[in-house]
């Protein structure tokens, strides 16, 4: 047994008023290593335009390693450009999910498109790193993963990870749009795909995570390998009316042998939304890492990361 | 090559394609049967709200001469696509090979975006009567956007030589926007590729196809055939910007020729027809199509306007 015992929150965009580009969110964080301090990369947005619309860019913090709660650095510029007229990621690089390999870091993000019938589409796309994770240079203008017969829409939230040499993605895949009250919402399964160079993917081709509440949208798929087992944390909420406590975001978990098949079992995941704070309506974006003194989830709270992200530290063995 | 022009066989003033349809009959591709020719092209629907047209699949079977039409296709033979879709605002074209018992069919799927006008993509659907109907292998497209085809993946054409599919296609290079008063204009390209099943395909994102007009020449639905020792490419090219409404910048026909599938000359001077002085097909050829009928190569083409109103035929008179 296990659980995450809060600590607090880590980074509210609203504390720093940084840039523009970073003013609000700091969303799907996600860590990278290096000697002296953890960058955690996130997701963020300028205010909104006036037709009430974001955009999304990604950027990172650097967190002191021994507190993750000292800030020793801030991108002073988004990690990612915006894609050309036209391309799938033009108006938004989020989530992103980066990693080394080699000399190399590679980052995998879902990029944003804007559509007429419903509100956007987005595709998966890979980006390498040539300043040791400050900018990324996007391998090309289209996405690495995008739409096929079996997963036609919303291809996001990609999470990498790299076992025994070989690549592996686990990712969303847009099931249907639900119109509710006017508004076009998508509900989103979790899938993976696993790949020898990171270029061309084999995907699974099936959800990998059993449903268990109406209409259920999954995202956020972490695996983190400990204790001879593959753990995934991921986060889950209805698939309408889900901007607010009842019916929004929970963390949900599911361990597997195989990484390929999963049992789910969310009583087990050790976290919930508190009585009040920052993260009392909604919890989501789990990313696990093994720090010092221990194993650490970073995660969202409140209108999914508007406020930023905090971190809770495990308690017990991921077993 | 020789082409004797037949003249205009359709018109969808004439031959209402069915209830609703606002004219246009584009990009005919055909099926052959013993006793006569079926042939599929795009008609269109505006749609009541929004004044913009999606396009449909209907057919029209003729006598081997291409004299008389024998029947009409009264509804579209492939149905829409569903909400957030690939192909959710039209098909256009449809291309479709006789396979074994089946008849394949491969499409350009029509989506629209917000920054740009549209996005396509090429999906796959199996018809098992005779290709009066067709249904779609998944929701999602059998090519879609990659890392070097960043968007517009369309205009499938499709043959099968020397024991695999060959498929050539065209995808989108960029959006150009110079000018902010105006909607961006694209810039597409025909590429190859290749596939054993007809579903999953390998390409490489590269043009096969000098240009003509320089860098930014638009290049168009690709047909090839094989005669003479030598596989024949015809395609459509136009510059990319005033192609609408001044003449001399409409759709031409091209030509190219090949003797391995992989290398291609062009040589649009030796393509053999060209537009007419005067009537349907006087300012643009384009949405060209060939096949062979009693041992005999046609050419189906459209002309004025994209084929607002029909399309033709010619007769290959030598080589």
């Amino acid at each position: 047994m296990f659980r995450w015992e809060k600590l607090g929150r880590v980074f509210n965009p609203f504390d720093h008023n940084k840039a523009e580009w970073l003013k609000e969110f700091a969303q799907a964080p996600c860590v990278l290593e290096y000697d002296t301090f953890l960058r955690v990369y996130f997701s963020c947005r300028p205010g909104p335009d006036t037709c009430g619309q974001y955009v999304s860019y990604s950027a990172f913090v650097d967190l002191d390693k021994t507190d993750i709660f000292r800030i020793t650095g801030i991108a002073e510029k988004p990690v990612l450009e915006l894609g050309e007229t036209g391309t799938f990621d033009e108006f938004g690089t989020y989530p992103i999910s980066v990693i080394r390999d080699g000399d190399l870091i590679i980052a995998y993000y879902a990029g944003w498109t804007r559509c007429e019938s419903v509100p956007f589409n987005v595709a998966i796309g890979r980006a390498v790193s040539h300043d040791g994770g400050i900018t990324f240079i996007k391998s090309g203008a289209g996405p690495v993963i995008s739409y096929d017969p079996d997963e036609p829409f919303v291809i996001s939230g990609p999470k990498i990870r790299k076992y025994g040499g070989k690549f592996y993605l686990w990712y969303i895949a847009g099931r249907k749009w639900i119109i509710d009250n006017g508004r076009a919402e998508p509900v989103y399964r979790i899938r993976m795909a696993s790949s020898d160079d990171g270029l061309k993917w084999k995907r699974e081709h099936r959800d990998l995570i059993e449903t268990r509440i109406e209409e259920e949208a999954q995202a956020s798929p972490d695996v983190f390998f400990k204790n001879g087992k593959y753990h995934m944390f991921f986060c889950y909420r209805f698939g309408t009316g889900y901007r607010g406590h009842e019916r929004g975001y929970r963390i949900g978990y599911a361990w597997s042998d195989d990484m390929y098949h999963w049992v789910r079992d969310d009583s087990k995941a050790g976290i919930d939304v508190s009585d009040k704070g920052w993260d009392s309506e909604m919890i989501s974006y789990p990313h696990v890492y093994e720090g010092a003194g221990g194993i650490y989830l970073l995660y969202l709270g409140n209108g999914v990361g508007r406020e930023g992200f905090g971190a809770a530290r495990l308690i017990g063995n991921l077993k | 090559m020789k082409w004797k022009k037949l003249g205009k066989i359709f018109d969808p003033q004439e031959h209402k394609p069915f209830n609703g349809s606002a004219g246009f009959a584009q990009s005919p591709q055909t099926l052959v049967f013993d006793d006569f020719v079926r042939i599929y092209f795009s008609t269109r629907e505006k749609d009541a709200e929004s004044g913009k047209y999606c396009s449909h699949i209907a057919f029209a079977d003729y006598d081997k001469q291409f004299k008389r039409i024998l029947r009409m296709s009264d509804r579209q033979v492939i149905a829409p696509g569903n909400l957030g879709c690939f192909d959710e605002h039209g098909i256009f074209p449809m291309n479709v090979l006789r396979h074994k018992e089946k008849v394949f069919a491969w499409t350009c799927g029509w989506n629209r975006r917000v920054s740009v006008s549209v996005d396509t993509a090429i999906g796959f659907a199996v018809s098992i009567d005779g290709g009066l109907t067709f249904n779609r292998n998944g929701e999602g497209p059998v090519m879609a956007s990659t890392l070097n085809e960043p968007f517009l993946v369309g205009d499938p054409f499709v043959n099968y030589f020397g024991g695999a599919f060959h498929m050539w296609y065209i995808f989108g290079q960029r959006w150009i926007t110079k000018d902010h008063d105006r909607p961006a204009e694209r810039v597409y390209k025909i590429a190859h590729a290749a596939s054993e099943d007809g579903v999953t395909w390998e390409r490489d994102g590269m043009p096969i196809i000098a240009d003509r007009l320089g860098e930014d020449e638009c290049q168009a639905l690709p047909t090839v055939i094989f005669a003479g020792e030598k596989y024949h490419m015809y395609f459509c090219y136009r510059f990319s910007e005033g192609f609408r409404t001044i003449r001399e910048k409409g759709y031409r026909l091209g030509y190219a020729t090949s003797e391995d599938l992989v290398t291609w000359t062009r040589n649009d001077d030796k393509a053999g027809i060209d537009i007419s002085d005067t009537g349907w097909d006087s300012d643009m050829q384009c949405y060209p199509h060939l096949f062979w009928c009693n041992d005999k190569a046609y050419l189906l083409y459209n002309g004025n306007e994209f084929g607002r109103y029909g399309f033709g035929i010619a007769v290959l008179e030598s080589l």
